[in-house]
């Protein structure tokens, strides 16, 4: 039953969107009002770069080649579909002949270890102080905490971390400016170079956490009142069960319900979050490796961040999906 | 007070207090109650909906969430030739007779449990926070042992509270009243949208713990048959007052207050084919309530004091009080 | 209820009342880029790098501008992207919510699955590859027309289950059957539901197109000639003013935008509490 009326209706859905999502990857660049081989070999230019006729000739063979662009569209597309199974995103233009997959493979790492930390601690400690301060409106200090976040709430992730950085980085000087880890530092499993690492993800970090915690607290915050005016809540009261019990295992556990679902809402937003804030911060991941692929019309790269990105985040959402039934157990797909 | 009385109120009042777009509503809920409730009793409160009841039975249990606020008065249980006044109580004192001297069935048992546990971990919650020093294990054995005791059947502990039948949850509700052995259990509709087969395995639960703990039941319902069937005294309530208080066999054999025979009479009666009757119109809004004895704009009987001044709850007979113009009049 | 009375009640709660206050100073700041004595997009129309003073306000930048009225010019640019964008996303939302909703079958099961799509999918990176196809169109107009195109999903989610419920209402049947049109139900009885859904996400999408623009503008796929707060703040970046500590040039955007989403958030929160209670803060609670 739960295989036929909802996992294959919901993988049916799974593979749908990735397919409607990579074909748009493909289509984008093939819109463009200016041939990107033209528009790259415009751009070499631009940099005062002096380039013959018969050069020009054989790069914007070489380009097209490289770019997938020959042939009919239809051919391109299926060409690409091929090389996309096989993990080959072409080759990258801004480091040339880097093949994408390599840029993405070493930046790949730091974001998804500074994306994983942050959502998973943002989403835990939000919704549990959200919670608390819910349950507990009527307090000085969850008042407070609800004034705060009015003001970071509304703040896009560009600007916060900005702000963070000029505060914690130039005024205060306690954070490195940008980075991963100090320059010049070869990667290695030593206390030092981890405290490195650390030290560099912290401000990062901070940011997408706080940001992403002060969304969470609010929502959490408001579905807490809502669980708070239920039936099973006033019968735990009645009951004389513990307060804290109560908060915990009645409110706060059944209020985590609905916010599985938003995570899964939002995982796209808070990808593009962390790559802004990977800009700000010169934080060597794939946002580093965007801002890098968008200033010198690096399609290719772009192209693959895009695609891993679409698979990354709609896999996570189906298997947060998949999961929920763990957590609710009135979930039975009948 | 004698020493058979387990719950005495002085003229409590109860009332919402809204904020309507700048300026204070208040619903007069509860207005002036006094009871005097005794031990080993199954004591019945009917009533319309809407005329105060439930909100009653929460200030008896002192489970005030705004925007319901005490306005005065006192609810004072004896314990052990104690006196405890419950609403004077610290939070966590009151904690603590919750469950173990007062228990309470609250209407609709279709949402009460927490909807992510299993039953056995609620049992085990009410259990934790009133006993000490007891193993995870042992806490359920009690569970199971009680469980057992009432005739319900053991799977229910390992059941998710959607697996469960209405009537089942409703059952699951009074067992974990009488868990504790409390001297006074609430009991607010605790038979309301079930049907009637259900009903009457619901009622006798109740009747059957009642017996073998020997303790207070104070009853709500709107449904006088239940009355008739198991409560030994009976109050009547309207628009936030008690208008008549006797044995529930007197209620049914000299009923004085007209409301009080409405409600009579809307039962069906066996062998009895006519139209029931049932009093006119609607109950008052508790916000807006009339002039004069709130029931005067539905009574047939009405006069002209009643519709300018409140009649009081006055001995009618011996064990019977009425608030009523009509019988109160020769008083003066 | 009338007019006076909704703003009466509006301006109550301490927080519409401040954001309104912020917003119309804000917005008296746009409106004074009318009087701007110079050209924005002029460079070295004033000296360089000078300080605060009494002559310029908020000192210049490198590119010798005056920053204050640069500023103005940012504001207005900004809120008119973030309006175009809005506008026109409340009206894509309203239309594919009220189709969704009112259809039904196979177009709502479509539509909810585009929509659907939109809010799994990282948007942002699909919205940067468009931007770099339109790179050399870029102006206001533009980026305002492709934010408005991806900022619609989730709003037309929430108002095709409003249109759900009045459906069920009882006023569809009885109008439907003594032979309404449907356009004409539709204007008479869903739209005095919807407008205030859509006034209240207005605000919020606003919110979300400026953000956008800042982001877009410091990856560098706006037109850097048209002052905005992104591309005031990119310019001040790439001039390391951040480094030189040329705090006037890069803090003004920073603190205009740090205002102008804090306004626009009070605003959205206190109107959408107006219009649905449920979601008021409870200052009472706990027993």
């Amino acid at each position: 039953m739960f295989v036929k009326r909802y996992l294959i209706p919901r993988l049916l859905q799974y593979f749908l969107v990735i397919f409607l999502g990579i074909t748009i990857v493909f289509f984008i660049p093939r819109f463009a009002p200016t041939n990107p081989v033209q528009r790259t070999i415009s751009e070499i230019r631009s940099r005062g770069t002096y380039l013959n006729p018969a050069d020009v000739e054989q790069m914007v063979a070489d380009l097209t080649r490289l770019y997938g662009l020959e042939g009919s569209w239809g051919e391109q597309y299926i060409e690409f579909w091929r090389k996309l199974f096989k993990g080959d995103f072409g080759i990258s233009f801004f480091q040339f002949p880097t093949p994408v997959i390599e840029l993405i493979k070493t930046a790949l790492p730091w974001t998804v270890g500074l994306l994983f930390t942050t959502t998973v601690l943002s989403w835990v400690i939000g919704n549990i102080i959200g919670g608390i301060a819910g349950y507990r409106n009527n307090r000085l200090w969850s008042r407070i905490l609800d004034g705060v976040v009015m003001f970071i709430r509304p703040l896009p992730y560009y600007i916060f971390a900005l702000g963070l950085l000029i505060l914690l980085a130039y005024v205060f000087r306690l954070f490195p400016i940008s980075g991963g880890a100090s320059i010049g530092r070869l990667p290695s499993f030593t206390l030092s170079y981890i405290l490195d690492v650390l030290k560099h993800a912290f401000l990062p970090a901070l940011s997408l956490v706080v940001l992403g915690a002060a969304s969470w607290f609010q929502a959490s915050k408001l579905i807490v009142q809502n669980v708070n005016a239920e039936d099973f809540v006033q019968y735990a009261q009645l009951g004389g069960i513990k307060e804290r019990k109560i908060m915990f295992k009645y409110v706060i556990r059944n209020a985590m319900l609905p916010q599985i679902t938003n995570l899964a809402l939002s995982l796209g937003q808070i990808l593009s979050g962390a790559l802004i804030t990977e800009i700000v911060f010169s934080y060597p991941g794939l946002g580093n490796l965007l801002f890098s692929a968008i200033n010198t019309g690096d399609y290719n790269l772009i192209m693959g961040i895009t695609a891993l990105s679409i698979v990354a985040i709609t896999t996570l959402v189906l298997m947060i999906d998949l999961l929920y039934p763990l957590f609710d157990p009135r979930i039975k797909y009948k | 007070m004698d020493n058979n009385t387990v719950l005495v109120t002085e003229n409590i009042k109860s009332y919402y207090v809204l904020d309507v777009g700048g300026s204070k509503k208040v619903v007069k809920a509860v207005d002036d109650v006094n009871l005097t409730i005794r031990k080993n009793e199954i004591y019945g409160i009917a009533g319309e909906s809407g005329c105060g009841k439930t909100t009653l039975m929460k200030t008896l249990y002192a489970l005030m969430n705004p925007p319901l606020r005490f306005m005065g008065g006192k609810v004072i249980y004896y314990r052990d030739d104690q006196e405890i006044d419950i609403l004077s109580l610290s939070k966590e004192e009151r904690r603590k007779l919750r469950w173990e001297y007062i228990a309470y069935i609250p209407q609709g048992a279709m949402s009460i449990f927490n909807p992510v546990i299993k039953l056995k971990e609620t049992y085990r919650d009410f259990l934790d926070s009133h006993l000490s020093g007891k193993t995870r294990d042992e806490i359920f054995e009690i569970a199971r042992e009680h469980i057992k005791e009432l005739g319900l059947p053991i799977k229910v502990l390992e059941a998710y509270p959607h697996q469960l039948s209405g009537g089942m949850r409703q059952r699951v509700a009074i067992a974990l009243a009488g868990l504790l052995k409390p001297a006074v259990i609430f009991a607010d509709e605790p038979t309301t949208a079930l049907d009637v087969v259900v009903q009457r395995g619901v009622v006798q639960l109740l009747k059957d713990i009642q017996e073998s703990l020997k303790n207070t039941i104070i009853l709500v319902t709107h449904d006088m048959g239940i009355h008739a069937n198991i409560s030994d005294r009976m109050a009547i309530m309207y628009a936030g007052k008690i208008i008549e208080e006797a044995e529930t066999k007197e209620i049914f054999y000299n009923p004085l207050h007209p409301y009080t025979r409405f409600l009579i009479n809307s039962l069906p009666k066996f062998g009895d084919k006519g139209v029931r009757a049932s009093a006119p119109g609607n109950p008052p809004s508790l916000a807006n309530l009339p002039t004069g004895c709130p029931f005067h704009p539905r009574c047939p009987e009405k006069t002209d004091i009643c519709t300018r001044e409140v009649p009081e709850l006055v001995q009618t007979g011996e064990e019977h009080k009425t608030a009523c113009w009509l019988v109160s009049k020769g008083d003066e | 209820m009338s007019t006076p009375q909704i703003a009466k009640d509006l301006f109550r709660d301490y927080r519409f009342l401040l954001a309104f206050i912020v917003l119309c100073f804000l917005l008296f700041l746009a409106v004074l880029s009318f009087f701007s004595p110079s050209d924005p997009t002029l460079w070295f129309s004033v000296p360089r790098d000078l300080p605060p003073s009494r002559q310029y306000i908020l000192g210049t930048n490198s590119k010798g501008q005056d920053i204050f009225w640069q500023a103005t010019f940012a504001i207005r640019n900004s809120l008119i992207i973030s309006v175009i964008a809005g506008v026109i996303s409340r009206i894509i939302a309203v239309l594919i919510g009220l189709i969704s909703g009112y259809r039904g079958g196979t177009t709502d099961r479509v539509l909810m699955f585009i929509s659907d799509g939109f809010l799994v999918i990282p948007l942002f990176l699909i919205i940067v590859m468009l931007a770099m196809l339109i790179r050399d169109m870029m102006n206001i107009l533009t980026l305002g027309i492709l934010l408005a195109c991806f900022g619609w999903a989730w709003d037309a989610r929430v108002i095709r289950s409003q249109v759900l419920s009045l459906r069920e209402r009882e006023f569809t049947r009885t109008a439907l059957l003594s032979g309404t049109g449907v356009v004409k139900l539709v204007i008479k009885e869903y739209l005095p539901y919807i407008t205030p859904l859509a006034f209240s996400t207005l605000i919020n999408n606003m919110s979300w197109a400026i953000g956008l623009e800042i982001t877009l503008s410091i990856v560098g796929l706006t037109n850097m000639d048209i002052p905005t707060l992104g591309t005031m703040l990119k310019w001040a970046m790439s001039y390391q003013a951040l480094l030189l500590g040329r705090w006037n040039w890069l803090l003004t955007p920073v603190v205009l935008s740090v205002l102008l989403f804090i306004a626009l958030y009070w605003l959205s929160v206190s109107i959408s509490e107006y219009l649905d209670p449920r979601t008021r803060v409870q200052r009472v609670g706990g027993e």
